[in-house]
């Protein structure tokens, strides 16, 4: 059937900001369905109001809303565009729920809006525990023996009766928040209590625990036909119990026979038919490790991050598949993308396999509660595929930027065999590196399965990788085989971890390959196992086979770099750079390489470069695809911190890294060499200094004078960063650092005298002579809160443009000195005494904030950069030189936070960035884009005419806390005894003097909706809980006044009506195009 | 695990280096490849491979072992089998037997770590490929096609009866005729409740008559269906007077009985994930797959057939059903084993004609 004639402008609702849970496979999936409704000439409307994806930019739908996700505004949304239909299934469970209450509230029956692809009961039936459970029922399937309940005690008394342990999922959640799994009646109520609150419905499924049983799920796509596919099977090596996105996922399942496969191909058939999905679905399964005996655990009937998966993991690309259904069409009649001659109605087949690591933000927080359980903590995952799982396994670790190369994790050589035990039975982000040093303790299969209950064929494979590993440490390098290394590369050990086993430098294992002609070669990806010829294929790395690459042919080959994993510090941003450079790349007529391993992210859909590698980015995984392709060049701007690292390595083997220098980068990161640069251009810098032992800390402190800033050199997302106010809090730190096992490894430590003021910065573009920068960012709060963790404001409202013209010029010569080429990033701090600027650090690359420039000025920053780094000069490139006019209208970014998914994390925020995603308000006034930032979601919105605040201020905190008198009246105020004594001081007199536990129970309550502690709280225990509750209870969050007291003057400010970034854009078209450009 | 140096010498002149998993045997056949991601014992065993060197897509085979209720005949008929990372520790709680443990009961030549995607790549572009496993890679193929005798080979030599297993009162009972059955037709066939008599492929009709049959299976099996010319006069003639149904190479012997032709595919259908669609219903399933040749759909006679299926990816005849007597056919395989069960409604559909030839001859008397 072909696609329905009725419509011809769609509205896609995206995700939202990143969320454990919800994080960047919903970008990817967006753009597609846009990019696919697109091909079928829709008129595309896009709600999103993350700035950092790819799916807004301006090219991906016709009319781009960065506006709050709440029924509010997109009714007004609908108002005015007038959608003919609405695809609810692709932004994930925030784009669901807002169907669904679009719906219920006859929004879309008022305005005559079609909801496309999988009908409404269907979502219903997928989402409430309840319908699902009676349908299947129904027809007949298995379901964990469960109840739906609002009720504790109801809960308690079903748990009494099924025997614990019990799973706890609340209803309409993301990522199974707020879930967990009871052993006794005491954790029971304590789990039921948080998921009740958790659901936004208040309702909780309790359920008989399948832990244990093996866990596999389905991929399935249906069309309106009835023809039910499957794409994609995947088993979880973390058997049930824990959440399948912290789980190590393989694709397809290695240890069912048939037999198992297609007993639940058709379970999954049947259940999609009965629920009548049209497009993708999820069905995860537990099926008894011993029998055939099998439940249903879950069904999302929507694309999802297992769908993004299993769409890199095959090729075949659901969401985009799953937009054409919604349209109509059958999969008969929808060309398969990768080998353009069969269809979209056949199962893919794989030859070889996928595995998926997730990665944890647990580096980032170190007293997190690391054991996983029901609800997903990862903020992101990795991928790899090989042709076997040893091979997989290993290029998947190395892919997590973690700090380990390999199954070998230094720091478990050391614990006990009771403790490495507990690490098998409690799972935690180290599990898989507690059975490899089980494994050569010499703990048997059998005694591994009883620990963790993980399928022993996995347990087998590792002990062959380990015992791989055992052969090779016990061989002299000198008696090393051709046939003993190639083996060795065929399980795919690094050559890292062959210089260590063999104790011998990196360099020497790589000459000796060179010298036996040794490379791997790569296997294409195709949907079909090589059965079809492949018109888009991608590539992965194998050994000892043949190479299937065919050669490109233009004369310049360029590698972009992928930022890996999302993680804390590295998000989408760099993954929208990365695709915008690819792009640029092909549009300058550059042939184009993309490297990456994260299979959430835009950047590996096939249709972004002209040939996609999906492997770990280490250097030598780099460097053999760069050989391989022969490629002319890398640009490494555009990936964080991953590409950046790799930089060094590949200018020392010759590759020429495009833009700006390696050495120019080094000079931006060794505070050494930066400081002297700032000096020689006349820059006032930080005063700080580099110390190397405790003993030459406690001296820099004596001089700089507190507070001081604590630093490692090279840094994610400000890891280990901690701002030190007195002499107590440097005692403790010194301590800490003592007590270290690698305390060798924390220096050298920066240390640098800390300026409170406001902070600024720029997102520039330099070709070595000129420059352009868009704007100017103001953050909200000063310093000491991670740029990242930071409102900002664009354009800066309180700069004077003495200010913004220093600004201007130190970025310029910066810029110039290091002869930048491309993207820079500079922040400034402008001190509060004298209003001096200083620049506190220079990031030779794309910055987080680079998105969300380019679309809100509408200057393709990465675009400019990369034909920056391709040769062109920054004048013949259209744009006005130097510091662009400010644009009529305000954006505000603000920082989202997951830490509520995550246990014994302190959300008080810091100098170490803590948020995983961010939204964006626009408006024409600052007021009205500061509360769509601030109110950019459901929960968020509803705000008491005089709302319940407490307070614990600093004294630090008093010469401005004068700004709170103007609020006074529209809130009632709560603080401690010594909270009131301090703000009695400045004459605020506090309406209710309490305890903290009173704020606990008054939070508890949900009678306190907004929260303020100063960063001196930091560190305390009941300050802590009080802040998790919190965060638990949705109560407004503040560690900062300046973005407590931002919050509290938009309060009762009103919302403008959306504007579509096309039309904001629209005002600024010819302000900063050079003449020329504006005839044409 | 670290075999010795075996290789596979192919009719096109390349030779692929690998080891032997089973001990060394020389052995030649047709090359063709098989994309199924589970099943490697179904696909072992499936008569239909007689005289073929399988390579499996799959570079992981033999993780979940072998057990007896998966042999689709008695013993793996594969002539040789090509694997990239066998597994020889499987673990499965139905698992009696490991990939060593087959290979030494049955002497089934092996070879592994071979690049399998190269193989693949090698057949789907040359087509007719052969291919000579061996320890010496001087050694040439020499066999040029499939034995035509291939059939005789795998059929059964005497007749074999199963009863039904659900106790149903009322029964039917089917022939198979065997140029290959697969195991799985049969226990479709039983649990439909229908008793069944296995004949071998030269039968006749009177030997069919003796059997009382309610209905004919024409088997799947191997080789080129033109080389079993001098039995299409006695296929017409059981079909002419049984429902019957014909299943892969029986669906091609239909076809050709009714004056059809059929012809070569480029590099066949093997698989578990064919779509097919039924042209009445419009209605796409998912099939398991293993051909090298099909129904040439320009030669059938449409007033006599009806083309009932095509495959979706090259619209080649995927079934036919006779437009006035009860005889259907399809290409594909609706037992599954391996592969999905989408199609099993074919024994369904086929049962039904049973069911109505019954009542009409009731009618009669």
């Amino acid at each position: 059937m072909p696609k329905y004639e009725q419509i011809n402008k769609v509205l896609v609702i995206g995700s939202g900001p990143v969320v454990i849970g919800q994080a960047a496979e919903f970008d990817y999936a967006g753009t597609q369905a846009c990019l696919a409704l697109k091909e079928e000439e829709m008129e595309v409307v896009l709600v999103n109001n993350n700035p950092a994806t790819i799916m807004t930019d301006e090219k991906i739908a016709d009319r781009v809303y960065l506006e709050p996700l709440t029924c509010e505004s997109i009714e007004k949304i609908i108002e005015f565009e007038r959608p003919d239909g609405l695809l609810p299934t692709l932004g994930g469970q925030t784009g669901l729920n807002l169907a669904v209450s679009l719906s219920e509230s006859n929004i879309l029956e008022r305005y005559n809006v079609q909801l496309l692809g999988t009908p409404l009961d269907t979502i219903q039936k997928g989402e409430d525990r309840e319908l699902f459970k009676a349908m299947m029922k129904e027809i007949q399937e298995p379901v964990a023996e469960s109840i739906s309940t609002t009720s504790i005690e109801e809960a308690a008394q079903f748990a009494t009766k099924m025997n614990y342990p019990i799973i706890v999922r609340p209803a309409y959640t993301l990522g199974g928040a707020g879930g967990g799994i009871a052993n006794n009646t005491e954790e029971l109520i304590r789990i039921a209590k948080t998921g009740i609150h958790a659901s936004p419905i208040n309702q909780i499924l309790v359920e008989q625990s399948v832990k244990g049983w093996k866990e596999i799920e389905y991929e399935v796509m249906r069309d309106a036909n009835d023809t039910c596919i499957i794409i994609c099977n995947m088993e979880n090596i973390d058997p049930v119990g824990v959440h399948t996105g912290d789980s190590i996922v393989v694709a397809p399942s290695q240890t069912l026979n048939d037999y198992q496969y297609q007993m639940l191909r058709n379970v999954s058939c049947k259940v999609i038919r009965a629920l009548g999905v049209i497009g993708g679905c999820n069905i995860q399964f537990a099926l008894h490790p011993e029998t055939n005996e099998y439940v249903i655990i879950e069904v999302n009937p929507r694309v999802s991050r297992s769908s993004a998966l299993a769409s890199k993991a095959t090729g075949y690309p659901i969401a985009r598949i799953a937009a054409k259904l919604a349209l109509g069409y059958h999969l008969d009649e929808i060309y398969n993308p990768i080998t353009k001659e069969q269809f979209a109605s056949f199962e893919p087949t794989m030859d070889y396999l996928a595995v998926k690591i997730p990665r944890w933000p647990f580096d980032k927080f170190k007293h997190a509660n690391t054991l996983l359980g029901t609800q997903m903590m990862a903020t992101g995952e990795v991928m790899a595929l090989a042709r076997n799982f040893p091979a997989a396994l290993q290029k998947a670790i190395r892919s997590l930027e973690a700090g380990v190369g390999d199954l070998d994790l230094p720091s478990l050589a050391n614990v006990t065999n009771k403790e490495l035990e507990n690490k098998l039975i409690y799972p935690t982000d180290d599990r898989l590196f507690a059975i490899a040093e089980a494994l050569r303790r010499g703990y048997s299969i059998e005694t591994l399965y009883e620990l963790t209950n993980i399928t022993k064929y996995f347990l087998i494979e590792m002990k062959q990788l380990i015992q791989v590993e055992q052969e090779l440490k016990h061989t002299d390098w000198g008696a090393v085989t051709k046939e003993m290394l190639l083996n060795a590369k065929v399980y795919g050990y690094s050559n890292q971890t062959l210089a260590k086993l063999f104790h011998q430098q990196e360099e020497t294992i790589e000459n000796k390959l060179k010298e036996l002609q040794l490379k791997p070669a790569y296997k294409m990806v195709d949907t079909c196992a090589g059965e079809f010829e492949a018109k888009t294929p991608y590539f992965y790395s194998t050994w000892k086979e043949y190479n299937e690459v065919p050669p490109l042919t233009k004369e310049h080959k360029i590698v972009v770099l992928g930022s890996g994993p999302i993680r804390i510090g590295q998000g989408i941003e760099f993954d929208y750079c990365s695709v915008q450079a690819a792009l640029s790349l092909k549009e300058q007529n550059y042939e184009t390489i993309v490297i990456n391993n994260n299979p959430e992210t835009v950047s590996t859909d096939i249709h972004i470069a002209d040939h996609l590698f999906f492997e770990p980015l280490t250097l030598e995984d780099v460097v053999n695809v760069i050989e391989t392709e022969e490629a002319t060049g890398v640009i490494v701007q555009f990936g964080g911190q991953t590409a950046i690292h790799l930089a060094d390595g590949l200018a020392e083997k010759g590759i020429p890294v495009l833009g700006t220098t390696t050495d120019a980068i080094e000079m931006t990161e060794n505070r050494e060499r930066f400081y002297n640069l700032l000096q020689k251009l006349n820059i006032p810098h930080i005063p700080g200094e580099t110390i190397t032992n405790v003993q030459q800390l406690k001296a820099a402190v004596n001089t700089l004078g507190f507070p001081i800033l604590l630093r490692p050199s090279y840094v994610i997302g400000g890891s280990g960063m901690v701002v030190i106010r007195n002499d107590q809090e440097l005692n403790d730190y010194v301590g800490e650092i003592v007590d270290l096992d690698e305390q060798d490894k924390m220096f050298p430590i920066l240390v640098d005298s800390f300026i409170q003021g406001m902070e600024v910065e720029v997102d520039a573009v330099c070709d070595g002579e000129d420059i352009i920068i868009p704007g100017v960012f103001q953050h909200v709060e000063h310093a000491g809160i991670h740029s990242g963790d930071s409102m900002a404001i664009f354009p800066a409202p309180n700069l004077t443009l003495k200010q913004k013209q220093l600004i201007t010029e130190y970025t310029k010569k910066i810029s110039k000195k290091m002869n930048a080429k491309g993207a820079l990033n500079i922040q400034f701090v402008i001190k509060e005494e004298d209003q001096s600027l200083y620049v506190l650090e220079v990031n030779p690359r794309a910055s987080r904030t680079v998105p969300i420039v380019s679309k809100i000025t509408g200057v393709p920053l990465v675009n400019l950069a990369t034909k920056v780094q391709m040769g062109k000069s920054l004048k013949t490139l259209g744009y006005e030189l130097g510091l662009h006019q400010e644009m009529p209208y305000y954006a505000v970014k603000a920082p989202v936070f997951s830490t509520n998914k995550l246990k014994d994390v302190d959300p008080l925020l810091g100098p170490e960035m803590k948020s995983t995603g961010e939204v964006i308000g626009l408006g024409m006034s600052l007021q009205s884009a500061m509360k769509k930032a601030f109110h950019w979601k459901e929960q968020t919105e509803q705000l008491e005419q005089k709302p319940n605040v407490f307070l614990s201020p600093s004294r630090a905190d008093l010469t401005h806390i004068h700004q709170l008198k103007d609020v006074l009246n529209d809130i009632t105020t709560f603080s401690t005894k010594p909270g009131a004594t301090l703000l009695a001081e400045t004459g605020i007199i506090i309406d209710h003097i309490i305890t903290i536990d009173e704020a606990i129970q008054l939070c508890t309550d949900n009678i306190l909706q907004i929260l303020y502690t100063s960063v001196e709280t930091k560190g305390v225990e009941k300050w802590q809980n009080l802040r998790e509750t919190a965060l638990k209870m949705h109560t407004a969050c503040f560690s900062s006044l300046q973005s407590l007291l931002a919050y509290l003057s938009v309060m009762h400010h009103d919302m403008e009506v959306p504007k579509s970034i096309q039309d904001y854009v629209l005002m600024t078209e010819n302000l900063n195009r050079q003449k020329e450009r504006v005839t044409k | 695990m670290a075999g010795e140096t075996g290789y596979l010498v192919l009719s096109t002149g390349d030779i692929l280096e690998g080891k032997w998993l089973s001990p060394k045997k020389e052995m030649e056949g047709e090359l063709v490849f098989n994309t199924a991601m589970t099943g490697y014992q179904e696909v072992m065993t499936d008569p239909s491979y007689a005289g073929q060197i399988v390579i499996m897509t799959y570079p992981l085979i033999g993780n979940y072992g072998f057990n007896d209720t998966a042999f689709e005949s008695v013993r793996p008929q594969v002539a040789g089998l090509i694997i990239n990372f066998p597994c020889v520790t499987p673990e499965h709680a139905e698992s009696q037997y490991s990939i060593m443990e087959m290979v030494q009961k049955f002497d089934i030549p092996i070879l592994y770590d071979m690049d399998t995607r190269r193989l693949t790549t090698i057949v789907r572009n040359n087509g007719n490929v052969f291919g000579k496993m061996t320890s010496n890679k001087d050694e040439k193929p020499i066999i040029e096609k499939v034995d035509p005798n291939i059939v005789k080979t795998v059929s059964v030599s005497t007749t074999h009866t199963f009863y039904q297993k659900t106790n149903r009162e009322r029964t039917k009972h089917v022939v198979v005729v065997d140029f290959g059955y697969k195991h799985s037709i049969v226990n479709a066939l039983l649990n439909l409740s229908c008793h069944v008599t296995v004949v071998p492929y030269h039968s006749t009709l009177q030997e069919i008559q003796a059997l009382h049959p309610d209905g004919i299976l024409f088997s799947n099996g191997p080789g080129n269906p033109e080389d079993l010319q001098s039995l299409l006069p006695k296929l017409k003639e059981m079909a002419d007077q049984y429902p019957t149904l014909g299943i892969c190479l029986g669906h091609q012997l239909l076809a050709l009985a009714y004056g059809g032709k059929t012809k070569r595919l480029p590099f066949g259908h093997r698989g578990s994930n064919h779509p097919v669609k039924d042209l009445k219903t419009g209605k796409v399933y998912i099939t398991s797959q293993n051909h090298g040749y099909v129904v040439d759909e320009q030669s059938l006679n449409k007033t006599v057939w009806n083309i009932s299926h095509i495959n979706v990816n090259d619209n080649s005849v995927e079934g036919m059903v006779h437009r006035s007597k009860p005889i259907i056919a399809v290409q594909f395989h609706p037992e599954a084993h391996p592969g999905p069960l989408d199609s099993h409604h074919i024994f369904e559909h086929f049962y039904q004609l049973l069911q109505e030839k019954g009542a009409r001859e009731h009618a009669k008397v």
